[in-house]
């Protein structure tokens, strides 16, 4: 058979379309290894960019890869990591900026389960990943062999779909399907366990193109009906408020949103990870939701008359106390997924489809409105928040240096376009809020799970992902040293990272719900730090530190100027408090301004 | 205090229903696996289970009861549903279904033979004898849960009883065709 055929293949003759094979030299049909036939795959998905590390069990692999990355043009980008966790998060990364799968390759055993957090993290942000681990040969399966684990069992309840290949005719297939699955509907990570002797086994090659799975609906049917009972209740609504998620991201229907939100004149609220689904500056945005969010959007949540929830979850973390929220309001819900409907947020209207679909149908039903009067309501209570929080966070005039006026130095300097990734704790709280979105898929980070760590791996990712953004990552001391080991993939790479340690010595977050629950009893939450700067020359990465107010502007400056990784770190002050908060166990209009610890 | 079973069957279930859930799965190796940890995330205890091989080709059907509140079986429901290989889960009420279990006592038969009771009790059931012999007697019963536990607690009560095991339970809907087969018509597995 020529090359460039177009044919038809696979297992089931109603699931799969035909193949144009695009590469030249390679023929369908020629006998191949299972390793091989996995790179052919990958390249069939249009993967560009792989993070992982090599190992015992799928060194095969990692033989096949070394040919299609040493070519004259190489096939992939092979990144290589400094642990495998770091992999995950890597591909986590990539994914969230450009849109599509993130890859990483490991081996199996301890290779496996250390990928098994990014694993989760991604199950809980709806993050398309495909894990790649080594497993050992089919037939030491089962006898505690050398370097063995039960990745299906362990990734299982916390993965969109886990599957091991133990035949190298099912990899063409396996990969496809993960793909599909990784990316349609509500997207999500997919781990494939790689035995070693379907890596190395042989068998003739036929690719696999998989875009349908009986078993699985990724797009629900946009019922009309659902469509015109929310266009109702919002065309009666005198006070409606939308909730933002990072559906609206995934589904790429910004645009689609804001001519919602426009024709309805609709206030809009957005969750930490759909912060981007609308620019900061939109005249709709009445800012983020949430625990730390903003003032305003949490108190009206108790006093709208309609709650219009598009691609979000209702995490507990926006809700507050669920048995008193927003119960005067009736809530329409916009997902992809039929479990969350109900789930912590009873319905009054579930408009089930992909938003970019279900919105437009939405907006063509609405009446054009006018809500000022409501929309004004909303001012009080930002201005409030302005001047007791944010004026005096953003713009201290003495004391040691904030987060939050930091974060806000370096959101003016990148003037909104700048991809933010950050870290769990505080400075993930202070980056979210103080940050400025222009643009779509403009901040990475761990919202489910809440994973320390994940920040410098994700902004490692995000570099190859969007290599034509600047990439921002903040962290705290504490987050910053469960990954610090990076640095080394970012020297290796010089990915241009631009880091941002926000350091109060302490693992701050975790020190405030101490002091504010615990009666200030501090139990292990002070940090003895290194000295980061020897740290960075170590790896020869440029290094600056803040202390001084007057400093500030002018090091940020240099670390943009700067071509390639930098290394900021801040001195902030050890005992800042995120502020607002809804404390645990309270209804979101019980938000704090001030917390009296 | 050791729990005997007909006193978890009969435990308070206040505000819950017993209900039956149909689950139609891709015969792929794990499936059981991630269907029950739907179950343990909501520490719903699964009262029986039964999994075979359906009327369709490659498609395993489970048959699962629990007690549950309506809102818990919709979300365990739905979060069954939404596994990639689950073709599909429906929960269902007793009255919605035709319903078999099985119940195998073997009993002593001197204490058989020594009390015509337990005889009388046995015919009361409809209880079948498979097997007699000098030692042992067994009985098989087949009918609904409560019937099964019954006959079980009659047995203990008459202090015969040897072994006894219970089948999971099976069932059909009321309609008259399987949706399922409706639904998978013409497809292939991806």
């Amino acid at each position: 058979m020529s090359d460039n055929t177009k044919i038809k293949i696979g297992k089931g003759s109603g699931t799969q379309s035909p193949i144009e094979v695009p590469w030249s030299g390679i023929r369908i049909g020629e006998e191949c290894t299972g390793a091989e036939i996995m790179m052919r795959a990958l390249y069939q998905e249009d993967v560009k960019t792989i993070f992982g590390y090599p190992g015992g069990a799928i060194m095969p692999v990692f033989d096949a890869l070394y040919t299609y990355t040493q070519k004259k043009e190489p096939w992939f980008d092979f990144v290589l990591v400094r642990h495998e966790q770091a992999a995950a998060h890597s591909a986590e990364g990539y994914s969230r900026v450009s849109g599509n799968v993130g890859v990483a390759i490991v081996t199996s055993g301890p290779g496996a389960t250390n990928t098994l957090t990014g694993v989760a993290d991604a199950m809980m942000d709806s993050t398309p990943i495909v894990v790649v681990a080594g497993q050992v040969g089919v037939k030491a399966l089962g006898t505690d062999a050398f370097q063995e684990v039960d990745l299906v069992g362990l990734a299982q309840p916390i993965s969109k779909w886990s599957y091991q290949i133990r035949r190298p005719e099912d990899v063409a297939w396996a990969v496809s399907r993960a793909f599909y699955i990784a990316r349609s509907g509500r997207p999500g990570p997919v781990v494939l366990d790689f035995t070693r002797s379907a890596q190395t086994g042989k068998c003739k090659w036929e690719p696999s193109k998989v875009d349908s799975v009986r078993s699985y609906q990724p797009y629900p049917k946009l019922n009309i009906k659902a469509v015109k009972d929310a266009a109702q209740i919002i065309n009666n609504a005198k006070k409606p408020l939308a909730l933002v998620g990072q559906g609206v991201e995934l589904g790429g229907a910004q645009k689609e949103l804001r001519e919602f939100l426009e024709k309805g004149d609709i206030p809009a609220g957005r969750t930490l990870l759909g912060l981007s689904a609308l620019p900061s500056d939109h005249p709709l945005d009445v800012g983020m939701l949430g625990m730390h969010g903003n003032y305003a959007p949490n108190v009206k949540e108790q006093e709208c008359d309609v709650l219009i929830a598009i691609g979000m979850r209702f995490s507990d973390r926006v809700t507050g106390r669920l048995d008193t929220y927003a119960k005067q309001a009736k809530v329409i819900h916009l997902d992809i997924d039929p479990t969350e409907i109900d789930k912590n947020v009873k319905t009054d209207v579930a408009v089930l489809a992909d938003c970019k679909e279900s919105l437009p149908a939405l907006t063509n039903l609405i009446r054009k409105a006018d809500h000022k009067e409501w929309i004004d309501s909303f001012k009080p209570l930002w201005q409030k928040e302005t001047d007791q929080v944010i004026e005096p966070s953003i713009h201290p005039t003495e004391g040691p240096l904030l987060m939050g006026e930091v974060v806000n130095a370096v959101a003016e300097a990148t003037n909104g376009e700048a991809v933010l990734v950050n870290d769990v704790g505080e400075n993930q709280m202070f980056s979210a809020r103080y940050f400025k979105y222009k643009r779509s898929r403009s901040i990475v980070t761990s919202g489910g799970a809440g994973t320390m760590g994940f920040g410098l791996p994700a902004a490692i990712g995000a570099t190859f992902g969007a290599p034509d953004r600047t990439i921002c990552m903040f962290s705290g001391d504490g987050g910053f040293q469960m990954s610090i080991q990076e640095l080394g993939t970012i020297m290796e790479r010089q990915a241009p990272v631009k880091m941002i340690i926000l350091n109060n010595n302490y693992l701050g977050n975790v020190r405030q719900w101490q002091d504010l629950m615990f009666n200030h009893r501090r139990s292990f939450t002070r940090m003895l730090n290194p000295r980061y700067e020897d740290i960075a020359r170590g790896y020869n990465i440029p290094y600056d530190v803040a202390t001084e107010r007057k400093d500030l502007a002018a090091k940020i400056d240099k670390m943009l100027k700067t071509d390639g990784p930098f290394l900021l770190e801040v001195a902030v002050k050890e005992d800042e408090n995120i502020q607002p908060m809804t404390p645990p166990g309270k209804s979101v209009d019980e938000m704090m301004l001030h917390l009296d610890i | 205090m050791k729990k005997d079973i007909a006193d978890t069957f009969a435990e308070n279930h206040d505000g819950q229903t017993l209900y039956t859930l149909l689950v139609y799965s891709e015969n792929i190796a794990g499936v059981l696996n991630q269907v029950t940890a739907v179950f343990t995330r909501r520490q719903v205890n699964i009262e029986s289970l039964n999994v075979s091989a359906s009327s369709i080709n490659g498609i395993h059907k489970y048959t699962i009861t629990c007690w549950s509140t309506e809102e818990q079986i919709v979300k365990i429901t739905k979060a069954i549903e939404k596994k990639i290989d689950v073709v599909k889960a429906d929960f269902y009420t007793d009255d919605e279904l035709f319903i078999h279990e099985e119940g195998l006592f073997k009993i002593s038969t001197p204490r058989l033979l020594e009390d015509p009771e337990i005889s009388r009790c046995i015919r009361h059931h409809d209880g079948r004898m498979m097997e007699v012999n000098p030692t042992y007697t067994t009985v098989l019963l087949a009918g609904l849960t409560d019937e099964v536990t019954h006959l079980y607690s009659e047995f203990k009560r008459f202090g015969c009883l040897l072994q006894y095991t219970r089948s999971g339970r099976i069932a059909l809907t009321r309609s008259t065709e399987d949706p399922v087969v409706k639904m998978l018509e013409g497809t292939d597995n991806g």
